[in-house]
């Protein structure tokens, strides 16, 4: 990738990131009440869009060997577990980060 | 801003402070293991600012994505910031130039600071919320740096780091969960996903694309019976 490449892709997330905060203040900023359907779906689409964000983190699973599934299974269980148990965000995903490097790299 | 504003904001800021610092070196020894200079690392934390649209980022430029799946990709993981400026319409009426900042900075942690403080007695109130924005956002770019400074000088295998994201989505979706209410859109959003990654295949993570529409879709049929004001709403993520 060249640097403008890079640059151009930054300064799509960065204007499209903005656009997201700015957006109920252009739309609802002078006073007008936001349509009861969007309220709704700003509540209940967030939780269904971590799911699918979740998938799409598993998107290359390979069942074709072990090592193709057998990772990120017992790395992502071990995360749950862990924020199940101690609720603490850093260790649940540095301790489940290292746990997948160890398991990629030495045992599978 | 003086010092008194400063110094009232900043002990509500210490836990974003552990927790960006941590959260950002992570991000920041992704994007030094996927081969980009540690600058890259501060001009992102500096104009993109946020946690999970970042994660997703590394994977956009190790990938070259083009930029259209990259708009589409940010777009849908901030989504749930368009619910933050709902709430937050009033708080910034009266800040000026400021304004256009705070609505800039509004990540999940700042919401949660601003939604649940109030100035102390002789500070100003605008002012304060301008600093605890201020303060979140430099502990982002200063944990992103040495992340990167430090992923750049020690040499480790770094194979499988990119796990992160996936963790911290993993640690999103629990504190969702255990935040009450319906757990129907998370069924339905893990469902319709899988669907379509199964009929459309992994390639460049298109397939979100009807399976953002199918849960948008889902969600309006099942609006009947979600919609009630005695749901609680659900929490907003950790990240």
């Amino acid at each position: 990738m060249t640097t403008s490449q890079i640059a151009a892709l930054v300064a799509v997330m960065a204007v499209v990131t903005f656009l997201t905060r700015a957006l109920p203040f252009l739309l609802f900023g002078r006073g007008g009440e936001p349509p009861r359907v969007v309220l709704y779906l700003g509540r209940f689409l967030p939780p269904a869009v971590i799911a699918m964000l979740i998938v799409y983190c598993y998107r290359n699973t390979s069942f074709s060997a072990v090592s193709g599934w057998a990772p990120g299974l017992i790395a992502g269980l071990a995360v749950v577990g862990l924020h199940l148990w101690k609720k603490n965000n850093m260790l649940s995903i540095v301790g489940g980060t290292i746990l997948y490097m160890v398991l990629v790299q030495a045992v599978f | 801003m003086n010092r008194k504003t400063l110094a009232a904001a900043f002990p509500h800021t210490v836990p974003v402070l552990m927790g960006y610092l941590s959260i950002g070196v992570v991000f920041g020894w992704m994007l030094s293991a996927a081969g980009f200079a540690p600058t890259w690392a501060a001009l992102m934390s500096v104009t993109i600012y946020a946690g999970s649209g970042q994660y997703l980022g590394v994977e956009l430029l190790k990938n070259a994505s083009p930029l259209g799946d990259a708009a589409f990709l940010t777009l849908i993981i901030n989504f749930r910031h368009l619910v933050y400026g709902l709430s937050m319409l009033e708080k910034f009426q009266g800040m000026g130039w400021r304004k256009l900042y705070m609505i800039f900075s509004l990540t999940d942690e700042t919401y949660a600071l601003l939604a649940g403080v109030e100035a102390p007695p002789g500070v100003d109130e605008k002012g304060f919320y301008f600093a605890i924005a201020l303060l979140d956002h430099l502990y982002w770019i200063v944990g992103s740096v040495i992340g990167a400074v430090a992923g750049a000088l020690i040499t480790i295998n770094t194979a499988g780091i990119d796990f992160a994201m996936t963790a911290l989505f993993l640690v999103i979706a629990v504190e969702q969960w255990q935040s009450g209410g319906h757990h129907a859109p998370v069924y339905l959003g893990a469902a319709g996903t899988l669907a379509c990654l199964l009929v459309f295949g992994p390639e460049n993570g298109r397939f979100l694309i009807p399976a953002l529409a199918i849960l948008v879709m889902g969600l309006l049929l099942m609006r009947p019976t979600l919609d009630r004001p005695e749901a609680p709403a659900k929490g907003g993520g950790a990240l």
